[in-house]
């Protein structure tokens, strides 16, 4: 843990909270239907061209479950659009490589996985994908997913904010308006940036170079629209890369660079995000303290992280490998350890999946970070919108079990917390926690679950947890030895990535609905304050407790009798 | 069921309209500056040899013999397979990892002559995320100085004074770790530079 490392580490959260403000000054306009940009002189006509065309009025607000109907309809024209490209693109333009069609079930899978903003990879990205797919069926989702996922939490904090509302907006309106002027001009300078460090966009066929030493065979080199798509894929939390390694590849993550303006771009949004909560519900304290909630989980997650990388193996140290630079199997040299865990760290805060280093070659303890983040429903800054829903469902919890302490009517923003406003948050946390554990308790006793291993012994279990944890919560980073391009774990992830995305949003929606239609009583002495370290230690508390109490079995079998054996024993798997 | 229709007619629209802007106006925008502004880096960082593509500075090759600098260990393909990335995803406490290490240390010091109780870099040993790391660590490159000296017969001072010229540093000063960039190093040794 030395003193770059620290640095880093201060730059990252400095820059972060330098941040969180234009950001979501910025989220406030796109996100209001009237909204100004500066952007408008541009996109103002393209946006009406696409009202006209969808035959849509931009003025006309829905309610909860026209809102609903709205995102699932556009759901399912996605879903079918990107799995008729895939299973096409062998007839399609842009396949330079002649790459065949995908299989039906990982089609169906990768489908799924885009458009519920996962990206998990059952697909080795340049081995498998055309230049039209890539460009296509997979990135139009890491701009649709996003926009969606930003949508609901708009309409959450609408609801939060509204009183004796019967609308909570167009869901077009709003996922039209942060694709223009949020996702896309973002995106379009930040490719830009990425191809000064190196990341490719061309549409030559693969380059075969005849190599230095006239032994080695010739290499056969990677190329296609890259940068464009790595871009969106992080700034949106999608996190499916362009190749096999992800961010690992030194295309798509040249330089360390590169590297930290790609972790950061994962917060971006969604650290905005709490400002947007805080200033549409004129208690922008409020926001901050979710804002320090979310750091002080962060921080947590990092430091562990990092000093278990940085201690390294003992068994490898044992063999005569130098301890000092840490664990290094899965890393890249330009990253080295502390940019290595930062991105881990970062990417499973956030519903994003990409890596930089191999999540299944980290150690007991830092592998058991990610997975942890995954379990705690990925509320730290989070997934762009699915991050503070996620994190606004825990509030509404702590707001209750808050109340129960003190014996009074749980208060939350001046609006009552009632009985059917906990259960609709209670429903969709308790959903995700059986997905997950479910489908790994399925897996670990069935021959189709144990047939994809790569590793065996309680790491094992850990890449069947980690897989099912991390498409439940939509994340899409993987232990990745774990072959999962079969038909079953084709479709049982694909299932439970479905139950992870929208048997979450659907609870969020009808809680945002019902919050929208109550009056806001005038604050009291006993209103229970909703901002302040208080407010935030509460939270925090909540989400371990939950996180926690329901998944530490399941660790305890994985990553942590691991860390046990690889440091008290000899044993090997 | 009216609206439902209405519906999917929107979504329909939308999702024609979304792919031409965000799948083909955005990537072919972004594709006009980067050929624009900078061709060689958005073509793959090629490195030319002879007037024949040798390989990318941004991904590694294959290197055995004893008068080129190592990369590290790929787990890419059959190695170093720059249209199949990936690590080896072994756990900590995986045998075969732990025996492919065993091996890759001894191997080390057997060709770089090292004492049989010799610290080994990590890097040297384990595999890398991408298998296309194209650096290795300042300590790495050292130990393995005296063994390409050898090999091609000049001093070893030379050799180490190309190693430092191919030393990056941390970017700005502080972001990611020092680092040798083994392809550009191994064509300079080769005066193809």
């Amino acid at each position: 843990m030395d003193i770059y490392g620290w640095v880093q580490l201060a730059i990252f959260l400095g820059l972060l909270l330098l941040a969180t403000r234009p950001m979501g000054l910025y989220l406030f306009r796109v996100l209001d239907p009237e909204g100004k940009t500066f952007l408008d002189p541009v996109l103002k006509p393209v946006e009406r061209i696409f009202y006209r065309l969808m035959g849509v009025d931009p003025a006309v607000e829905h309610d909860w479950k026209r809102y609903a109907v709205s995102l699932l309809a556009f759901s399912l024209v996605g879903t079918l659009f990107t799995y008729a490209i895939l299973r096409l693109q062998h007839l399609l333009p842009l396949n330079p490589q002649h790459l065949g069609p995908l299989s039906g079930d990982l089609a169906f899978n990768t489908s799924i996985s885009f458009i519920t903003n996962t990206n998990w990879q059952n697909y080795g990205g340049e081995s498998t994908m055309s230049y039209l797919s890539q460009m296509a069926a997979l990135a139009l989702h890491n701009f649709t997913s996003a926009a969606s996922g930003i949508a609901v939490a708009a309409v959450l904090v609408r609801g939060i904010a509204w009183h004796t509302a019967k609308t909570v907006g167009n869901f077009l309106v709003d996922l039209v308006r942060t694709t223009l002027y949020l996702l896309l001009p973002l995106s379009l300078v930040y490719a830009v940036f990425l191809v000064s460090q190196g990341t490719i966009q061309n549409f030559r066929p693969y380059v075969t170079a005849q190599t230095v030493e006239p032994a080695a065979a010739p290499q056969t080199i990677v190329q296609g629209p890259m940068a464009s798509q790595v871009a969106i894929k992080m700034l949106g939390t999608n996190g499916g890369g362009y190749t096999n390694a992800n961010a690992a590849h030194p295309y798509e993550n040249p330089t360390p660079l590169s590297n930290f303006v790609q972790i950061f771009s994962i917060f971006l949004i969604p650290g905005g995000l709490t400002f947007y909560l805080g200033r549409m519900v004129k208690n922008r304290k409020h926001g901050w303290s979710i804002w320090g909630a979310m750091a002080a989980l962060f921080l947590a997650g990092v430091l562990l992280c990092w000093w278990a990388e940085a201690a390294g193996n003992p068994r490898l140290h044992a063999l005569g490998v130098a301890s000092a630079s840490g664990n290094m199997e899965g890393k890249e040299v330009r990253f080295g350890i502390f940019d290595s865990a930062l991105f881990a760290t970062v990417t499973t805060d956030a519903s994003c999946g990409a890596v930089n280093t191999m999540h299944d070659s980290m150690t007991p303890l830092g592998g058991l970070v990610p997975l942890v983040n995954l379990h705690l429903g990925e509320v730290v800054f989070g997934g762009v919108g699915a991050g503070l829903y996620g994190m606004l469902v825990f509030v509404i919890l702590t707001v209750f079990l808050a109340g129960l302490m003190v014996g009074r009517t749980p208060e939350y923003l001046g609006k009552k917390i009632e009985s059917y406003d906990v259960k609709v948050s209670a429903l969709a946390v308790l959903l995700l926690i059986l997905d997950i554990m479910g489908f790994t308790a399925w897996a670990v006793v069935s021959k189709w679950g144990l047939a994809g291993l790569n590793n065996a012994g309680p790491h094992g279990f850990s890449e069947i947890l980690y897989a099912f944890s991390s498409a439940t919560a939509n994340n899409g980073s993987a232990f990745a030895g774990l072959s999962g391009d079969t038909p079953w774990y084709d479709t049982t992830l694909a299932v439970s990535m479905m139950i992870g995305r929208f048997f979450f949003i659907m609870p969020v929606l009808a809680l945002a609905g019902n919050m929208a239609k109550k009056k806001i009583l005038p604050e009291s002495g006993g209103s229970f304050p909703v901002a302040g370290p208080v407010f935030a230690i509460l939270l925090v508390g909540t989400i371990l407790i939950v996180g926690l109490l329901s998944f530490f079995p399941a660790l305890a079998v994985g990553p942590i009798v691991e860390h046990y054996l690889m440091i008290r024993s000899n044993a090997v798997f | 069921m009216k609206v439902l229709i209405a519906e999917l007619r929107a979504s329909i629209v939308l999702t024609l309209l979304l792919a031409a802007v965000c799948c083909g106006i955005y990537p072919l925008i972004v594709w006009g500056i980067a050929q624009g502004v900078f061709p060689g880096r958005a073509n793959g960082s090629l490195v030319e040899v002879d007037g024949k593509v040798a390989g990318s500075s941004l991904l590694a090759q294959r290197f055995t013999g004893p008068k080129y600098f190592h990369p590290r260990p790929s787990a890419a393909g059959q190695g170093y397979d720059a249209a199949d990335s990936g690590g080896t995803n072994l756990g900590p406490t995986s045998k075969k990892l732990i025996g492919t290490v065993r091996e890759r240390v001894a191997a080390y010091r057997a060709e770089n002559g090292l004492l049989p109780d010799a610290r080994v870099p990590a890097d040297a040993v384990t595999s890398s995320a991408s298998g296309l790391d194209p650096d290795i660590s300042v300590g790495n490159a050292l130990l393995q100085a005296a063994r390409v000296a050898t090999a091609r017969g000049i001093p070893k001072e030379a050799v180490l004074k190309r190693v430092r010229a191919h030393t990056e540093g941390r970017d700005l000063g502080v972001l990611g770790e020092p680092r040798v960039n083994v392809l550009l190093l191994n064509l300079d040794l080769d005066g193809k530079m």
